[in-house]
């Protein structure tokens, strides 16, 4: 029996090789093993993201006062494009997993369909992570501010819009006096009036108060600010100062009001120079600097593997167009990269809930 | 004898036209589901502040909804449900051990590190 049983296998017992113990091949089983992997890294960045969050008190930042900015219509929409990046992964997942089963019925067609608006999927929700980055780092009209007493606060309202600089004192190369500079005619080392004015803000280069403010340009320029009036200007504080406590999320009340002056401190902070706009490693408008870096971090180790899942797919598509899996005579290749793509998918749900909604 | 626990490779999964109908119905069911489960979480979102009397119920709800859509996204998406007992235990029991583990020991360290909630 020992002696002659190389040729002969023991189909009987599930161990005994020939069979997969699981009922799943080889690959299939790897790409469980490595999904199993891959979740424990991002739940330990997410749980990371917990502990440092739980160590922080009222200063951390909340979703939908954070994210509530749309393309084309501005602010003032909370949560809904975390929402649509949302429903576009879930809705690519869906299409993923109608390619899979399209592949059960050998249907090469319904295939090359699914797929194709799986990959589509793909980009959209890539694009619509640039946007929410790009917005996420440039920041609001309004920045956050350091008020006088050491507080730290936040910004609502309706920003009114920089109608043009008028030249009090010209500089080196600008317009004479009198003259306004306006975005047609402002000079590409400024770039746009709203660029020049928080750098401006940034640099401490602002002085005056809200409704006469004066700017010190790049090249020595100085001029009077036309703007149109700030509306429901109001400070939320989120680190307390020696006057002022932090506002509650749930009260509104806490907040400064323009009755209560949010007005004036706000511009008196914009001339001091204390003011933060967008986000980056060092510093952000929105909370402590932690909250900025497992933002990068966490979607953007996310995006990487939506980035990577679209090539993946891109490769298999192919293999599809070609008919490898058809001559095959199974689509498992295609299974293999849905279970990664629906792992992203997965992991989406819950960054979206622990970093967005909580 | 015949025995049910020998099993060929999963490679020659197919199935029929009618069975294809019913595996679709079922995907578009889940798809319904996670849709109107997101709505929700959003609108529940951007009505209950932070902080306020309802809040902590709302969080614990959000907790769960996002359960709710991993376990339907896991089990019928990545057709975990299907697969053998052994292989959704050996894919979710370390995991669940793990994490669980690493969030007491972590949000722990953190009520004694910082400020509590």
């Amino acid at each position: 029996m020992s002696g002659h049983a190389s040729n002969e296998k023991n189909t009987a017992a599930p161990w005994g090789g020939n069979v997969s113990p699981f009922r799943v091949s080889y690959g299939k089983l790897m790409m469980w093993f490595f999904l199993v992997s891959d979740a424990l890294t991002f739940g330990g960045l997410l749980v990371a993201y917990g502990y440092t969050r739980y160590t922080f008190s009222g200063q951390w930042p909340i979703g939908e006062e954070t994210f509530e900015a749309l393309p084309f219509l501005g602010n003032g929409y909370p949560l809904a494009y975390v929402a649509l990046m949302t429903f576009i992964l879930i809705v690519s997942s869906v299409t993923m997993v109608l390619a899979v089963e399209a592949g059960h019925r050998m249907d090469k067609k319904g295939v090359i369909k699914w797929m194709l608006a799986t990959i589509i999927g793909g980009f959209f929700f890539l694009g619509s992570q640039a946007w929410e980055w790009s917005h996420f780092i440039h920041g609001t009209h309004f920045g956050s501010v350091e008020l006088k007493d050491g507080s730290r606060a936040i910004v609502k309202g309706s920003f009114g819009e920089i109608e043009g600089f008028e030249v009090i004192q010209s500089g080196a190369h600008g317009p004479a006096k009198g003259e306004m500079i306006t975005n047609e005619n402002i000079s590409s080392e400024e770039g746009d009036l709203m660029h020049a004015f928080h750098h401006a803000a940034e640099q401490g280069h602002l002085e005056g108060s809200a409704g006469n403010l004066k700017i010190h340009l790049h090249d020595g320029t100085l001029a009077k600010v036309h703007k149109a009036k700030d509306e429901n200007l109001e400070l939320l504080v989120k680190e307390a100062g020696t006057k002022y406590a932090v506002s509650l999320p749930s009260d509104p009340e806490t907040r400064i009001t323009e009755d209560e002056g949010s007005v004036d401190k706000y511009y008196a902070a914009l001339t001091r120079g204390d003011v933060i706009y967008g986000a980056n490693m060092d510093q952000n408008e929105y909370g402590p600097q932690q909250y900025g870096q497992f933002f990068f971090f966490i979607t953007g180790f996310h995006g990487f593997h939506v980035f990577s899942g679209v090539i993946i797919n891109i490769i298999i598509f192919l293999g599809v167009l070609k008919g490898i899996y058809h001559k095959r005579g199974h689509y498992e290749m295609v299974e293999k990269t849905g279970l990664y793509w629906h792992f992203v998918d997965l992991v989406w749900v819950f960054v979206f809930t622990f970093f967005y909604l909580i | 004898m015949e025995r049910d626990d020998v099993y060929e490779y999963s490679l020659d999964t197919h199935h029929s036209e009618e069975e294809g109908k019913k595996v679709r119905k079922k995907i578009w069911f889940v798809t319904l589901l996670l849709t109107v489960v997101t709505a929700v979480e959003v609108v529940l979102g951007a009505m209950v502040k932070q902080g306020s009397s309802a809040w902590t119920t709302v969080k614990v709800l959000f907790i769960l909804l996002t359960l709710l859509k991993a376990g339907y996204i896991v089990l019928t998406f990545m057709h975990l449900g299907d697969e053998k007992k052994v292989l959704k235990w050996i894919v979710l029991l370390p995991y669940l051990i793990f994490i669980v583990y690493l969030m007491f020991i972590a949000f722990t360290e953190a009520m004694a590190v910082g400020p509590a909630m």
